[in-house]
Formats: structure tokens, sequence, C-alpha cells
């Protein structure tokens, strides 16, 4: 097998991170479970916000886990990429703010 | 993603065009068998409720060729159900007291008999559903009084419209479908079917076009009305989401695009026991197009047909031994437990 940092089987083996941690481990899967379950939010929009969430935290196991889950929640792939260009807009958005703090120390460092 | 398709898989002589094909890949499963886990609930045998729904398959001939289709249906396939067989159901029907009879296919309107079976119902005073692709009401000339037919006759109308997207829907069904569904769908609405309060009643069924369970009717049918309100002005009634079975061409895009064993773990992980009870079978019974009896629908195209004492031809209905028969299970059934189960009325357990 191709070497790789990233193996899609190992989404699969996620459970195992409690063995070397059961109780905390515990505690975080509880947690998650009860965040994704259907509250003031309905579990499609939880889902469209996973989706984007894991493509600003550019995490692989997650896009898997949440392109099929979208879809298994009934979004479209034009729901779907708009979730993306939100974490995107904010990402960029992240980094555009910053230039305030770059206008100011400018204004501070020069005459 | 898979090539839209011109020709059946019999068509193609494709190796899962043989159903013993079919059941041997369904069989060849490393996780626990359907009914291993039916036994596990204590249900070692399988029975129906009884026969409420006559399904009659009209033929696998159709004017569309799905991705996801279970029959194989397509317009290169030549089977139809002859009128001597719809009499030999007519006869059945006639010594029970089955109230509903539900018509599919394929298209069932290419049957040339089709009209005078449905009238032949009517005259009975049969609960008549079809299952209408939509698309064949616009196909031809000839089929574009059926609403109005289906009106004269009291027709329940059933449509699959696989999403309220064209990329989605055509995606599954073929280029071109969406655009003529909703031509379809507008038809309908004109003649009365659809309406709210209406007694006409149009009934859509979503197939999720992917490896992908469903997602929750109810969620699902607020953004086809929704959808289909605002975008074109579409009424209907219900929505019924229906698990895709890995059966046929869904079996052949799971196989071919390398989804099969996820898509069978998903099923299985996704069983359901609340939603054993509720499953079609139960209180169905399929006619195949030449009157052969199953079970279901998707016992009818792997084969496999009814036994243990029942008969397994209409011309020997009867009612007792067939509701009292055992149901042929294999692990394609975990289709129809999966998450909230399916049926061909939608989903089976009560999503809250």
């Amino acid at each position: 097998m191709e070497k790789s940092y990233y193996d899609p089987k190992d989404l699969k083996k996620f459970g195992n991170i409690s063995e070397l941690q059961p109780k905390l481990g515990k505690k975080f899967f509880d947690y998650y479970g009860e965040v994704f379950k259907e509250g003031a939010l309905t579990q499609r929009e939880k889902s469209l916000i996973a989706l984007a969430v894991s493509h600003a935290v550019q995490c692989p196991y997650c896009i898997d886990a949440y392109t099929a889950d979208s879809l298994e929640k009934g979004a479209d792939e034009t729901q779907m990429m708009e979730a993306i260009h939100v974490a995107a807009a904010i990402k960029s958005g992240a980094v555009l703010v910053h230039g305030v703090q770059m206008m100011n120390k400018i204004d501070d460092l020069t005459m | 993603m898979i090539k839209e398709r011109k020709i059946s898989l019999q068509g193609q002589d494709h190796k899962l065009s043989h159903t013993d094909r079919q059941i041997s890949i369904l069989e060849n499963l490393a996780q626990v068998s359907f009914a291993d886990q039916l036994e596990g609930l204590g249900q070692s045998s399988f029975k129906p409720t009884g026969i409420d729904v006559f399904q009659v398959n009209m033929g696998k001939m159709c004017n569309q060729v799905c991705k996801h289709c279970h029959v194989d249906a397509g317009p290169d396939r030549k089977e139809i159900m002859t009128r001597e067989t719809m009499q030999l159901c007519l006869d059945a029907l006639d010594q029970s007291d089955i109230s509903t009879v539900d018509l599919t296919g394929g298209a069932p309107e290419m049957n040339p008999d089709f009209r005078w079976f449905v009238e032949e119902l009517s005259s009975r005073g049969k609960h008549i559903i079809v299952r209408c692709n939509l698309t064949i009401i616009l196909a031809n000339k000839k089929y574009h009084d059926l609403p109005e037919f289906y009106k004269k006759n009291k027709v329940e109308v059933v449509s699959s419209l696989p999403h309220f997207s064209a990329r989605r829907t055509d995606a599954q069904r073929g280029n071109g479908v969406f655009e003529k569904s909703i031509e379809a769908l507008k038809m309908l609405n004109a003649v009365g079917y659809g309406l709210p309060d209406a007694e006409l009643k149009l009934n859509l069924v979503y197939n999720p076009s992917g490896a992908f369970l469903p997602a929750n009717q109810a969620g699902l049918e607020a953004d086809f009305k929704r959808k289909l309100k605002e975008g074109f002005g579409i009424d209907f009634h219900e929505l019924y989401a229906i698990t895709n079975l890995p059966i046929s061409r869904f079996l052949d895009y799971l196989v071919a695009s390398e989804n099969y064993e996820d898509y069978m773990q998903k099923l299985i992980d996704a069983f359901n026991p609340a939603a054993v009870d509720g499953v079609m079978c139960r209180n169905t019974i399929s006619i195949g197009w030449d009157g052969y009896l199953f079970d279901c629908d998707f016992n009818q195209m792997l084969d496999l047909k009814i036994n243990h004492g029942a008969p397994s031809h209409i011309r020997n209905f009867n009612t007792d031994l067939l509701s009292s028969r055992e149901i042929i299970l294999n692990n394609h059934c975990y289709g129809c437990t999966a998450g909230a189960g399916s049926s061909c009325g939608g989903t089976v357990v009560n999503e809250g």
C-alpha cells in the first residue's frame, strides 16, 4: 500500500481513541453524539455546518464522513458547496480582518 | 459516476443479469445474514399478516433506463403480462377480499392491455395504484391523456421523482427526465391530481441517487413541497422515501463503484428491529409478468418464487395458503429494515 499520513480506513477506527484513555474518550463521544442530535438546529443543518468546518480545519476524515452524512440527511450538492463557501468566506475574512491589525501597526510605526 | 445507460443489463448480457450471480454476491456476506438476524429476534419463521395489497408487475418494458432500477427495465425489454394472465389476476381477486391493487413495471402503461385491466379493476371497485414514471405521459401522443384516464378510474398515482433538482434526477434517471417529469406533474395537477384536499391522490417517491440511505421522510417531503411549489407551482400529497435495495442495476452500480461492501455494512449497521413488522412482504403479494407469485417485487427480480407449499403461480391462487406462507429471505432484505424502514409506501417506522 502506498504510504500516506491519511488512510480512509482509519476513519472506522475513530472509536479506538478511547482505548488509551477510556474515561475521556467516553466523555468526548457522549458529547459528540449529543451535539449531533436533532435540537434547535435540524440534523441536516448540523451536518452542513460540520461539512463546512471539516473544510476549514482541513480534516479529510471529516470531509468524507460529512459529505456522506449530508447526502443521507437530504442535502443536495448546491447546499453542500454553499456551506463550503461559508467556511471559505470566514477563513479568508479571518485573514483579511487581521489586515486591520497590520494597518494599526503601520500607523504606530510610521509618521 | 457511471455512464447513462441506453439498454438493460440483460440487453448487454451482463453477468448481473443472471439472478444466481446476484444471489451469490448477496449471500457472500461476512457479517450476520438477514435470516440469522431475525432468528436472533426470535423470528425463525417469518410469515405474512395477511394479503392487503395485490401488486402486479405489468412487464419489464420501460421508456427509461434508470441507473438504480431493480427490475432492469428498459426499452429493450419485451416481457409483458398477457391479457390471459391479467384475467387470472382478476379471477384471483374475485375469490378474495383484497381491496388494493398496485400496478408497477417497467412502465405499466406500455402494456397494450393496461387500460383494459385498469377498467376491469375499477369496475370491481378496487383501490388502484399506478406506479407512473411520469415521462411516459409525454413519451408518445397516445399517452398524453393518461391523467384524464387515471382520473376517470380514480387511480392513485405514485410517481418517481428522485430529487427536486434536475442534476440529481437526471443523474439517476437519464438526461432530460427532470424537465419532462415536471411537465407531467403539471399535467396531473391540471386535472386535479395532488391538489390540497383533492381526492385524486398524487404521491411522489424519493430514492437516494447513490450509495447512501434516504433522509428523514418528513423533512424531505417538506423540502420537495417547498421547492416544487416555489419553482414550478406543483402540488402533491405525500413523499415516500424508499431505500435502494442491492439488486440488479443498483447492485451493478455498487459493485462497479466499489461501494458494495460499505453499503451492505451501512444497511446492516442501520438494521432496525422496529421496522421488521412493517415491511411490505407481510401484507403484499407480488405477481410477476408471467403470473408467478413472489413475496415482493425484489424477490421477484431475484426469481425467488413463493414456495414451502404455497402456490407459486396466479392460476393456483389460494388466499389461505398464501396468507400462511413462509416469506423467503435473503440479505437484500436488510434494505427494507434499515433506519426508518422502507416499503412501497415509504418509511415504515414513525420517525417522530
